[in-house]
């Protein structure tokens, strides 16, 4: 994703709202450049993992999508999300850190690469019930769909929704516990 | 997990319908209205000449600011729960309520002979006041929180602060039909201070149960 101006993102953004799959995914990259590139810039010394905010910042998302209002830039919507849970982080971590957004409130990051390299499935997925932890890897390591899931596992469609929905959640509150 | 595994997964959860945020909060004043009713009618229910006072500027002033005040920061409180959203102008209105009783103030004290004022400020029912508007505030002060925690709010103290003025202004506006004072002298003394105390009660809970 190149494009990473406001109004392209917002437009995925209400087609992924209304349920637009293909469009969530292109939204969601785009989102990921511009955290990692607004984390990456502010964790100096180390301590937090870009990655796991960004991480989180996507969760967050996704789980209170409902808080954007449609009609408004998508852009300062994520940055103050990703400003929260960037010092929620350095607050797990002992340590205090001033952000201040208005250097780029108006201008949009430069798109980051995500760093190569295995992140530990386990540990997101490990607070997680058997079931919960077989659709959501399913659905996200093994790039299963959703009725690919279901036939694999043996249940409704519907069932793996609700568990992939309640994984997520799971997940979302790990993070904040860490 | 990877970052690219994880948007897998939550692109995969797009069907998920996400609730309205106003929608919510209207449904939160509804509840919490219907329990400080519950709660006004039993500890206390509205004076007994409520209809001769309806008659009176002093008394419908009262409403005029407790329901400003209800919805100046309910507007407060629903900006908060959005990231980002620009609070100014919603903050700004928040005086509106202060500039109507300030207003109410100063036709008082044009017209009550000063030797009047204390008596006036002090009231029958300063202590009634301070207990009543907080323990019918507590449980709508709480459905608030609870709304708001479904909502975003990045400024948790702030928001629990304008969560406590919201159950004030309904918890005042209930009290404001039994209680007898009516001068705007008491009102702007008692009240304020009951609210207050929501208020700061709101900000210390919102600081540790809105974080999200």
């Amino acid at each position: 994703m190149t494009r990473t101006d406001d109004a392209e993102l917002a437009r995925l953004f209400r087609a992924a709202i209304v349920g637009d799959e293909g469009a969530y995914a292109v939204f969601l990259d785009g989102v990921a450049q511009l955290v990692r590139g607004y984390c990456r810039r502010r964790i100096v010394h180390g301590g937090v993992d870009p990655e796991d905010v960004v991480q989180e910042v996507l969760l967050a998302i996704h789980l209170k999508r409902h808080t954007w209002r449609q009609d408004e830039a998508v852009t300062p919507w994520v940055y103050a999300i990703a400003r929260y849970k960037l010092i929620d982080a350095f607050r797990r971590r002992g340590k205090r850190i001033e952000v201040d957004i208005s250097d780029f409130a108006d201008t949009l990051a430069e798109p980051e690469k995500a760093e190569v390299g295995e992140r530990d499935i386990g540990r997101a997925l490990d607070g997680l019930a058997p079931v919960q932890r077989s659709v959501v890897a399913s659905v996200s390591v093994e790039g299963a769909s959703i009725g690919e899931t279901a036939n694999a596992l043996g249940m409704t469609e519907t069932a793996v929704r609700v568990a992939l929905h309640r994984g997520l959640k799971a997940i979302a509150r790990r993070f904040g516990q860490d | 997990m990877e970052t690219k595994d994880l948007i897998k997964a939550i692109s995969s959860d797009a069907t998920a319908r996400p609730r309205s945020l106003g929608a919510l909060l209207l449904a939160a004043v509804a509840i919490a209205s219907v329990i400080a009713a519950i709660v006004f009618s039993y500890l206390a229910g509205p004076r007994a000449d409520f209809a001769a006072a309806a008659e009176t500027w002093r008394f419908l002033i009262k409403f005029v600011v407790t329901l400003a005040l209800l919805a100046t920061s309910g507007a407060l409180a629903l900006t908060l729960a959005r990231p980002g959203a620009r609070l100014g102008m919603r903050v700004a209105l928040l005086a509106v309520a202060p500039a109507i009783l300030l207003g109410a103030i100063s036709i008082e004290l044009a017209t009550i002979p000063s030797t009047e004022w204390a008596t006036r400020l002090v009231g029958t029912n300063a202590r009634v006041c301070l207990t009543l508007i907080p323990l019918i505030g507590l449980g709508p002060l709480g459905i608030f929180l609870a709304a708001m925690r479904q909502g975003a709010p990045t400024r948790p103290t702030l928001t629990g602060a304008a969560c406590g003025l919201l159950a004030g202004g309904l918890a005042a506006t209930l009290y404001a039909a039994h209680c007898f004072d009516d001068s705007p002298f008491f009102v702007a003394t008692w009240y304020t201070l009951a609210i207050a105390m929501l208020t700061a009660v709101g900000a210390l809970a919102g600081r540790y149960v809105l974080r999200w």
